[in-house]
């Protein structure tokens, strides 16, 4: 999705330009772009009249953002304490080995996201992984490369 | 429409209820987070479907509701007034289910809940284990109203707390009697609400502000998740109460975005209680006037934490100040701000509805009413499970949930999240409130209880728990930052063989200089989970260090795969799974495993049907 300051500026003005805002404005454009571009930080910044280094450090400090594009997809494993002791950890380690990508990182074709995350909760479904909006319980090692294919598919 | 006084409300639902025919045939299908991901979306589509084709249609109702609590057998039904409940519903039953239940007028027992111990079919909720021993006060209306609907809310008495303290008290008699009924806050600490906002009342500021915390960052915990979305209006009743009797016009609820659902409920809940003057100008056609925003967290553990919680809302990077003025003085702004939780909210409208005594009547000594649980972990019945606060954690954990999965041994209870600790056998018949799990080393916390069974290695568990604090620490003072660094090393060193003597030693000092050094209660209580382990499972931590070995067979760099030859059937499922191609064997003939490919990811002790992979 290319850059589109209209839509910033939308959502600035929804939070009647209100400094304090900023982090509602930066959620509403990671959902748009999935990602915080750097155009946006400059736009917010000129507007709102805060400085730039502090809205990366906003940016960085909440887990909600990310500073660079995302996959297609994006696969969450939760490694809270109900999915721990279910195996959460392997599950992640599978999937870092089916999708060649460390947890953090985007998959070289762009498909995948991988991220490991605090407790989703939905903990009586542990082991638990969400794939964009969907949640996959009771993962086990076997589901893996059939959760994965499943997106792969349906694009 | 708007509803302008007590009065008013009184003869409203009066016409609701009276409107209603109670023995209307309806059918309740779970729509919490839990039963929507395994599928209740659709199963309440195919019920429609159902009906439509079998000419039902006009006689009966299809409703979601909030979560029941029993999330882990979802997708759950319940037929009304037959009470039958059934689980684990697919779409594929449904036209069985119809046509029993409806058309024959029986039950479809294939998808009744089975009591595990005697195999014996059970019809309705109120007769199944895991919610007989249950005392629902908070969640009163979860898994019976549709939670998007005002009216539902209405006609079961909601409101009408809100419509008796505006019209029968005044704002210090309300504080009075929340004080009475000696409400403690839900989300970790247990500090009396209505100590809280006394001080509120009592402190300086031409304005001041209430939040209501639904950040609920504690890993294992998703209770207040389940009020939110599944009745959002009792947590909005109880913080309109609350505002009255504080004397503040705005409030905040702070929801992790995580929740989208919790979200997308409040906010309707927000527009409806709008809508009918119950928020606004002049709530109930008094002088009262009050509004409450959404505020959506940005994910990060600490924000949960009171006052980075309110940097949080400032648009703030969310790390926590020193508490040397507190933020019932100095919170938002500068000005005084009362932060409860989504919990204690919810018990404000019972405790002016019923009043203290009754409150009162249940709980122990020092905690009153009773405490919603996520009971998870290696426990057979997994789900929300709320009590009267001293109920025994063996009558939680066996009576409640089950007893343990696949029957085998209880190893301990995690409770309080990352502050809390991990409590063992000989304490099951400790009665849960507030203080006794503070004198076990442990904590109430949210209400996270995270049951483990001897596969669960307590040097892994605490080296967990530091693991995660020291992703969510804020880094902001050097004992929390430092200290868990450290910390994390020392686990690390011990679960992967190379422990040393004296390493016990050097996590109980470093334990104790984070819990006087630290900033926040995050820092100050990180040690518990490590310093709870210790006291508890030193012959644990001793066997990884002194004979490198992991007497729960979790820690990879301490076991070894191997296959028992005559166990094994030969069904190959190991050697399809095993991610490095360590095992070889052919088709129905025992397999094997190379130790030198083998990474040690469990993954072929979790598929074999027969037990034959073997840890050492
Ligand atoms: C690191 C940390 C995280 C916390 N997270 C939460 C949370 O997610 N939800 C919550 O209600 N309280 C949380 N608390 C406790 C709050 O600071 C605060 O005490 C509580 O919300 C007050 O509400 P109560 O008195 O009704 O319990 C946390 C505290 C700390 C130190
Ligand atoms: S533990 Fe993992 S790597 Fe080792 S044999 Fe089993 S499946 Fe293969
Ligand atoms: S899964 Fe178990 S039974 Fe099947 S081949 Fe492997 S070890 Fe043998
Ligand atoms: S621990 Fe994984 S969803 Fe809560
Ligand atoms: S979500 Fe259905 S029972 Fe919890």
């Amino acid at each position: 999705m290319s850059y589109n300051p209209a839509f910033v500026e939308n959502v600035i003005n929804s939070f009647g330009s209100e400094k304090s805002r900023i982090i509602q404005m930066l959620q509403d454009i990671q959902s748009e772009y999935r990602y915080i571009p750097r155009e946006a930080v400059a736009q917010l910044s000129e507007t709102l009249d805060i400085p730039e280094p502090q809205i990366y450090h906003i940016a960085t400090f909440y887990k909600a953002f990310s500073l660079e594009p995302r996959g297609r997809h994006e696969i969450k494993v939760c490694l809270g304490t109900a999915c721990h002791i279910k195996g959460g950890k392997r599950i992640a380690e599978g999937f870092e080995r089916s999708l060649n990508v460390k947890a953090g990182k985007t998959t070289s074709d762009k498909m995948f996201t991988l991220e490991t995350v605090n407790c989703l909760g939905a903990c009586a479904l542990a082991p638990l992984v969400q794939v964009d909006e969907d949640n996959h319980g009771k993962m086990t090692m076997e589901k893996i490369e059939r959760v994965i294919n499943a997106y792969i598919n349906n694009k | 429409m708007r509803i302008e006084s007590a009065a008013k409300l009184e003869s409203y639902r009066t016409s609701l209820v009276e409107s209603q025919d109670p023995d209307r045939q309806k059918i309740l299908v779970c729509g919490g987070t839990g039963c929507l991901s395994n599928g209740s979306m659709e199963v309440a589509h195919v019920f429609e479907e159902e009906l439509k084709a079998q000419n039902l249609k006009a006689n009966v109702d299809v409703k979601m509701t909030g979560c029941h609590g029993f999330c882990e057998r979802g997708p759950l039904v319940v037929f009304l007034p037959q009470g039958v409940f059934y689980e684990r519903v697919g779409p594929k039953q449904v036209p069985d289910i119809v046509k029993s239940t409806l058309v024959e007028g029986g039950v479809f027992k294939k998808n009744l809940y089975k009591d595990p111990n005697t195999k014996k079919e059970i019809l309705s909720e109120e007769n199944i284990p895991f919610y007989k021993g249950q005392l629902r006060w908070v969640l009163r209306n979860n898994g019976k109203i549709d939670p998007t609907n005002i009216d539902e809310y209405i006609a079961v008495g909601g409101y009408g707390a809100l419509a008796r303290a505006l019209s029968d008290m005044t704002p210090s008699e309300v504080v009075e009697e929340v004080e009475k009924a000696d409400l403690r806050g839900r989300g970790g600490g247990g500090f009396p609400a209505g100590r809280k906002w006394r001080t509120v009342i009592d402190a300086e500021g031409e304005r001041k502000f209430i939040i209501c915390n639904g950040d609920e960052g504690d890993p294992g915990a998703f209770m207040d998740r389940s009020i939110m979305e599944g009745d959002p209006h009792s947590v909005i009743e109880g913080m309109i109460i609350g505002a009255y009797a504080i004397g503040t016009d705005t409030g905040y609820i702070y929801v992790r975005m995580e929740y989208p659902l919790a979200l997308k409920n409040l906010k309707k809940a927000l527009d409806d209680a709008r809508e009918m003057g119950f928020l606004g100008k002049n709530v109930l056609g008094t002088d009262f006037s009050f509004d409450i925003e959404i505020v959506r967290g940005g994910g990060a553990f600490v924000c949960g934490e009171s006052s980075a919680l309110m940097a949080s809302i400032m648009g703030k990077v969310g790390e926590p100040r020193a508490k040397y003025v507190r933020s019932a003085e100095k919170g938002l702004w500068d000005l005084p701000t009362n932060l409860n939780n989504v919990e204690t909210w919810a018990n404000v409208p019972l405790i002016i509805g019923r009043g203290a005594d009754w409150f009162t009547s249940v709980g122990t000594d020092t905690s009153k009413g009773t405490k919603v649980f996520s009971l998870v972990g290696s426990v057979k019945n997994v789900g929300l499970v709320e009590v009267p606060m001293g109920y025994t954690l063996r009558q939680i954990i066996y009576d409640i949930g089950g007893g343990i999965l696949n029957d085998r041994a209880f190893k301990a209870v995690q409770t309080g999240g990352p502050s809390g600790g991990c409590i063992p056998e000989k304490y099951l018949d400790t009665k849960v409130d507030f203080d006794e799990l503070t004198k076990l080393g442990s904590m109430m916390g949210s209400g996270g209880m995270i049951v483990m069974d001897d596969q669960t290695c307590m040097v892994d568990i605490a080296k967990y728990f530091i693991n995660f604090l020291v992703d969510e620490s804020c880094g902001k003072c050097v004992p929390c930052r430092e200290g868990l660094r450290q910390m994390l090393i020392i686990l690390e060193r011990i679960t992967s063989g190379e422990g040393k003597d004296g390493d016990i030693e050097l996590l109980e000092d470093l334990g104790g200089a984070m819990t006087w050094g630290s900033l926040c209660a995050l820092g100050g209580s990180a040690a518990n989970p490590v310093i709870s382990t210790i006291k508890y499972f030193r012959d644990e931590y001793e066997a990884h260090i002194k004979e490198k070995r992991c007497p729960a067979g979790v820690c990879p760099d301490l076991i070894e795969f191997s296959i028992d030859k005559d166990a094994c059937i030969g069904c190959t499922r190991c050697a399809k799974v095993c991610p490095v191609s360590a095992i070889a064997g052919e088709n129905k003939k025992p397999h094997t495993i190379d130790k030198s490919i083998c990474i040690r990811c469990r993954a072929c002790y979790e598929v074999c049907p027969t037990d034959a992979v073997r840890i050492t």
